[in-house]
């Protein structure tokens, strides 16, 4: 076997294994060797997507010395490169451009336990991104979860404390119903590698039996998922554990836990369940219906906000909505239009929590948009990038936000009947309240005030400047170049059917 | 109806389920609701260990040169169920990490109270 196809390994490990290395280092080494591990995950995996894409079709990699149907197993396509090049990426990016503010956020001898945090959040991605073992992506949903709580509570106030609770919470419920779900499956097809487990359930599907178990097993699994990833009735977690942590984490836990689930998801129902089955049972209705109403509660919510990370993180709860409207939709368009937005909203979420962490400072640290007015010229790079941003969410053209709209409204008429009113209608809706409350704040930003501010503006540091470049140039790229992301999404999905 | 009864393993598990999804869903006390996550985790592995386990068959370590597959169990389900409670254990101890955390703050264990105590003290 050629040397590269072990890349998806090195991802997963080498994060993994300085995790532990890095719980001993001292704070300034262990932040140098976590950048240097999270780009070198990054390099990794967009060089893996290059050779995956001239490779052309997908593999298993045999971990351990068992071969399938009793070993474990990593499968990758032309999809999981993409997104663990997505989600490496971000999450590099996010890192560096939080980083800085560490000194405030986190006690001084605790930042490498941070550092520790983050390079199990990466393992666990990649993990969950690259497993074909259902066993195996339950154990690294759960470190992801772990992980995630404890980067919410790293900055230590009430309100990040209660956070965390909170987020465990909802968490755990889902993952219980999750494990509850793998476990049933298990017991019903006697396979825990998602390739043996789908022929086996393309046995029983045929030959008629089991077919409640088999519901209630996608039910569970798919609640559970979407539990954990803040669908609509399921997000009052979401404003607290977003808005008062520290930046890189509020970057990190808006753009790629939730997108951790979904990914997983999507992954199941292709790799496991099979869309026919899946469409069959009639569970991706329930998930259209909610994602159509988050859409609409999230943006609600985000008007009524006067602060804004609390704003931002409303808007995730809206955009987790769109991703799921998508997947509700349970056709091929749907599920790509769903991938698109997993990765444009990933991209611009992040960087609006970096940049709206700058303008608060900028604004001697008030968040309500009272204090704001005028920020964006005390900390230009800052307003720049949350303009661009707020623009991509809003859906302007040539930005990532407004390709996967266009994706939504595509993917509803292709599937026609009242789907396609609904859709194209909420669509509408839920676009006109994120331009009333992105917008709002840009021009906020811009308003000019004569109150005057207490703290002297520094000067952004390097890090932090090259962080939010590259995120508005991932914005620009995603918008500008969207045919060859939607492409290549098309064959991974083609790949994993 | 005589069948649920032969598979009495099982349903004492979802019941135990349904106990604890209850309590760590709906209870206020922080504390019970770590004891009905516990009920929940233990629940989906009694489910596993039951439905690993074959009446009249043995433990797969081959001692008396008996090779044939039929005389053993597939050893894994005890092995998920083991690393099931690896994990189960860390979220406890994470739980309870914070609730130590949150009853020294609020000296409380009420979760709602908490949530009102820290949206006070921000303002």
């Amino acid at each position: 076997m050629e040397l590269w196809k072990s890349i998806p390994f090195v991802c997963i490990l080498l994060p993994l294994g300085s995790a532990a290395a890095t719980s001993v280092l001292k704070g300034k080494i262990a932040k140098r060797w976590t950048g240097f591990v999270l780009f070198a995950v990054s390099v990794l995996s967009a060089v893996f997507e290059v050779l995956m894409r001239f490779y052309g079709q997908s593999y298993t990699y045999m971990m351990g010395h068992y071969p399938a149907p009793w070993g474990n197993e990593i499968r990758a396509g032309e999809l999981e490169a993409v997104t663990a090049g997505f989600f490496a990426f971000i999450m590099f990016l996010s890192y560096i451009g939080g980083i800085k503010k560490l000194k405030e956020h986190v006690l001084s001898d605790k930042h490498n336990l941070y550092c520790v945090l983050m390079l199990l959040l990466d393992s666990a991605l990649m993990a969950q991104v690259y497993t074909n073992d259902i066993f195996t992506a339950y154990v690294f949903v759960e470190i992801m979860t772990i992980a995630a709580a404890a980067l919410i509570a790293a900055r230590t106030r009430g309100r990040t404390l209660v956070a965390a609770t909170r987020y465990m919470i909802m968490n755990l419920i889902g993952s219980s119903l999750f494990l509850m779900g793998i476990i049933i499956l298990y017991d019903l097809t006697g396979h825990l590698l998602m390739s043996n487990m789908h022929e086996a359930i393309d046995t029983l599907a045929k030959t008629g039996q089991y077919k409640e178990p088999l519901t209630v097993v996608i039910a569970l699994i798919t609640i559970g998922l979407a539990i954990k990833s803040g669908l609509f009735p399921f997000h009052k977690w979401i404003p607290d554990a977003y808005g008062y942590s520290t930046p890189a984490s509020q970057a990190v836990l808006s753009s790629l836990v939730s997108k951790g689930y979904i990914f997983l998801l999507i992954k199941i129902i292709y790799r496991v369940i099979g869309l026919d089955l899946y469409k069959e049972t009639g569970i991706h209705n329930v998930l259209f219906v909610f994602g159509l109403v988050g859409m609409l509660m999230g943006s609600f919510s985000a008007i009524k906000q006067n602060d804004i990370r609390r704003m931002t993180a409303y808007s995730s709860v809206a955009q987790i909505g769109y991703v799921f409207m998508g997947i509700g939709l349970g056709t091929q368009f749907g599920m790509m239009a769903a991938m698109f937005h997993i990765f444009s909203h990933a991209v611009c979420k992040a960087m609006l929590f970096l940049a709206a962490g700058a303008l608060v400072d900028a604004s001697d640290h008030h968040d309500e948009f009272k204090y704001l007015r005028g920020s964006g010229y005390r900390a230009p790079l800052a307003g720049i990038a949350f303009s661009i941003g707020a623009l991509s969410m809003v859906g302007f053209p040539f930005l990532g936000g407004f390709s996967s709209k266009l994706n939504f409204a595509l993917a509803g008429l292709e599937y026609g009947g009242i789907h396609a009113v609904l859709v194209v209608v909420v669509l509408m809706a839920s676009t006109a309240l994120n331009t009333v409350y992105f917008l709002k704040t840009v021009i906020t930003l811009y308003r000019i005030t004569d109150h005057a501010y207490e703290i002297p503006v520094k000067k952004p540091e390097f890090l932090f400047r090259v962080s939010l470049i590259l995120f508005a140039l991932l914005n620009i790229g995603l918008g500008v170049m969207s045919q060859y992301f939607i492409n290549a999404i098309n064959r991974g999905i083609i790949m994993f059917g | 109806m005589l069948s649920m009864l032969g598979n009495y393993e099982e349903i004492a598990a979802m019941i135990l389920f349904g106990i604890g999804f209850t309590v760590l869903l709906l209870d206020k006390n922080m504390i019970k609701k770590i004891i009905g996550f516990s009920m929940t985790d233990s629940a989906v592995y009694l489910f596993l260990a039951a439905k690993g386990f074959i009446r009249g068959r043995k433990a797969p370590i081959v001692v008396d040169g008996v090779t044939e597959m039929g005389a053993y169990i597939i050893p894994i389900p005890a092995g998920l169920v083991l690393t099931g409670i690896v994990v189960s254990v860390a979220c406890s101890a994470v739980m309870l990490a914070l609730t130590v955390r949150l009853y020294r703050r609020y000296h409380t264990l009420d979760i709602d109270k908490i949530t009102r105590l820290a949206r006070k003290e921000e303002k």
